[in-house]
């Protein structure tokens, strides 16, 4: 077989594009842009997968074109299940920033629990003792400040006034 | 079968939205079918791998299902784990009064995440390993943000955003792959790949790896797993710590060993495996709830599989393999009995948590059992797969290995000083307040109780269990039997397809009908 292997190289620079600006924009802390970025960096994907099929040929149906001026089929029919998974991928990414601003009034993604934890404790300045275990009096003060995501409810609330300003404005659970 | 029938079920389940009840034997029927197939198939591939054509085109053309003896084991402990859960969560679902919308959902999403991942397991071609991937996130994505609550959206979107990072990367690496080669049937692969350039096999390697390592949650690429994991619902923590995570194992252990086996990697991998099980347990020691500990335990133990393939041994496999299976149940229950405890208690936080030892006995047997399992105690099933990982390293002899050697040992010490400390302030410490009076259903404790039964029972049959995954190792070691089953002469498989297929041209007409399943 003689197929002509070299890649186009309009569709190889698109490839570049597409992708970079994709990372680029999933750098962001929007949701929205971060899904755009997805929905980029796919698309350079697919356009990646048909550069590996080789360059482009006649239908790939028998009595229509002979077999060496077919194109390959196989990574179209991969693209076109690739482009099926992202659209559904992007759809439901969609619904989760719409659930996000909803809750939130914004869709940006937040700080980690673990990342929260430790901007506050940097903010007063202070290191956990319960680690060490070797004051009561520490372990039952800093159980007050640690949210603790499987709380629920009134008792939440109460502890969180206790320290209006140790919680940082990135704490979700501070905000009204 | 393993994978068309809970999909079939998915979709009856979501027929019945309207009867959970319904909705529930439907759900329960159709896994128990599957692992009476699964366990079928454990015997069957005794004689070697079973391949089967899907649509009647012949191998490297259309898509092959493989079943070899590590998938078929992979599939027994997958479905039987997933079956445990599904109980679990029905008594939970009935316990709570079965409150309308999520549920509705839950059932066919779990079915459907079933399918993907016993479609991971006997897939023979790499699309369709991708494919099995996607229809398995998509589930799980469904599973994690269930009921839509205000942490569960925010954990979530980083768990989507990831994961979808991830199966780009694969992708990347599938189109590499298919270009330089103009396969993405396994067994052809593993032929054609090593007449290609030894550079681009190395990026394609890597590629892979990376792919994998998100999913599998190897060491810089797992600050996703112990944010995201603990916020789900317990039964879908359970299953996902079971299950997802070993998919990305799997799916190391068959690319590494079937495409790459002169294992030019080996030495990263073991840096790699080393420092995921000592950060991980690090982070574990760290944390004051029981489900977040889990997690990051979780991570840790992944470095010992890690360990095991970065061997390329027989024996490292089959330990390794060995512990996969060990892991899964083990990981599992452990999740399953958090749940119940947070329901006992209220929380799931260690420092409100206590005196659960005198107020539910029960409850601390189910937990001290599997949490010294992995905590490697001897006669446990933990214990012999890291004696295995030992062993094989020891035989091994490289400086690498030892170093492997006592980093398992130290991380096996601190999960014992993590478990014991989880021990001491949720069961033995008095609380500081009252718990709650609740009850746990037996439904729960059940499912729960039966997997750290069937935990046990590992131990007890590691015998013929090593015996087993040494023979699977080999076969994988080998690889002459996997693809000679799957391209049994001249390189084309036992399906029937027209004479004017050749080698330039080929068609795949199904890879369109699997995204059709996907939907």
């Amino acid at each position: 077989m003689n197929i002509d292997m070299a890649p186009n190289l309009s569709l190889v620079v698109l490839v570049a594009v597409l992708v970079g600006t994709g990372v680029y924009l999933l750098l962001e802390r929007s949701l929205s842009r971060v899904i755009i970025g997805i929905a980029l960096i796919s698309n350079g994907v697919n356009v990646l997968m048909l550069v590996a099929g080789g360059s482009a040929g006649g239908p790939p149906l028998l009595g229509e074109t002979a077999p060496e001026d077919m194109s390959d089929p196989l990574p179209q029919a991969m693209v076109l299940t690739a482009i099926v998974i992202t659209l559904g991928m992007t759809a439901f990414l969609l619904a989760m920033a719409y659930r996000s601003w909803q809750l939130n009034g914004h869709d940006e993604v937040q700080d980690d629990l673990e990342d929260r934890r430790i901007a506050r404790r940097a903010a007063r300045d202070e290191l956990s003792e319960r680690v060490t275990d070797d004051s009561g009096a520490t372990l039952a003060e800093d159980a007050a400040d640690t949210r603790d995501e499987t709380a629920r409810g009134e008792d939440e609330h109460a502890r969180v006034g206790h320290h209006p300003a140790a919680l940082g404005a990135d704490d979700e659970e501070a905000k009204p | 079968m393993p994978v068309v029938l809970p999909l079939i079920g998915a979709g009856l389940a979501l027929a019945m939205a309207r009867h959970p009840r319904v909705q529930g034997v439907v759900s329960v029927s159709v896994l128990t079918i599957v692992l009476g197939i699964s366990v079928a198939l454990l015997v069957m591939v005794d004689s070697g791998p079973m391949v089967l054509d899907v649509g009647g085109w012949a191998a490297p053309v259309g898509i092959s299902l493989v079943v070899d003896r590590l998938a078929a084991l992979m599939l027994v402990v997958s479905v039987t784990v997933t079956l445990a859960v599904l109980v679990y969560s029905l008594a939970q679902g009935v316990a709570d009064g079965d409150e309308g919308a999520p549920l509705a959902v839950y059932h066919p999403t779990f079915l459907v995440l079933s399918a993907g991942v016993s479609n991971t397991f006997v897939t023979g071609d790499l699309f369709n390993l991708y494919v099995g991937f996607e229809i398995l996130l998509a589930a799980s994505f469904v599973l994690i943000t269930l009921g839509g609550t205000r942490d569960r959206i925010r954990s979530g979107t980083i768990y989507v955003v990831v994961s979808l990072i991830s199966s780009v990367i694969f992708l990347v690496a599938i189109a590499l792959i298919y270009a330089a080669t103009g396969t993405v049937n396994l067994a052809q692969l593993a032929v054609r790949l090593p007449e290609i350039d030894p550079n681009m096999q190395l990026i394609l390697q890597l590629m892979l790896l990376v792919a994998f390592g998100i999913k599998a949650a190897v060491f810089p690429l797992s600050a996703w797993l112990p944010d995201s994991y603990p916020i789900a619902p317990a039964p879908v923590t359970a299953v996902f710590a079971g299950l997802l995570t070993k998919v990305g194992v799997y799916a190391i252990i068959r690319t590494q060993v079937l495409l790459f086996p002169d294992g030019r990697l080996d030495d990263l991998l073991k840096v790699v495996a080393l420092a995921t099980m000592v950060i991980g347990i690090l982070g574990a020691v760290a944390q004051e709830d029981i489900k977040r500990l889990l997690s990051f335990t979780l991570v840790s133990h992944i470095g010992f599989m890690i360990w095991g393939i970065s061997l390329s041994t027989e024996a490292g496999l089959s330990a390794a393999i060995f512990y996969v299976a060990h892991h899964i149940t083990v990981q599992t229950a452990l999740f399953l009995v958090a749940g119940l405890i947070e329901r006992r208690g209220g929380t799931t936080s260690l420092v409100r948590l206590g005196s659960l030892a005198r107020v539910a006995p029960l409850l601390a047997v189910l937990f001290f059992v599997p949490a010294m399992n992995l905590g490697g105690i001897p006669p446990m099933s933990g214990f012999l797969g890291k004696a295995g990982l030992i062993e094989a390293s020891a035989q091994d002899g490289a400086g690498l290995s030892y170093a492997l050697i006592v980093g398992g040992l130290v991380t096996s010490l601190l999960t014992l000083y993590a478990i014991a400390k989880t021990w001491n302030m949720a069961f033995w410490q008095e609380a500081p307040e009252p718990l709650p009076d609740t009850d746990t259903p037996s439904g729960m404790v059940g499912p729960a109780a039966g997997l750290v039964v069937f935990s046990l029972l590992l131990a007890v049959l590691a015998g013929p269990l090593y015996d087993y995954t040494d023979h699977a190792s080999r076969d994988l070691r080998a690889r002459v039997p996997y693809i000679v089953s799957v391209l049994p002469e001249h390189g084309r498989g036992t399906g029937q397809s027209p004479e004017v297929t050749e080698e330039g041209r080929r068609g795949e007409p199904e890879s369109q009908s699997t995204s059709g399943e996907d939907r």
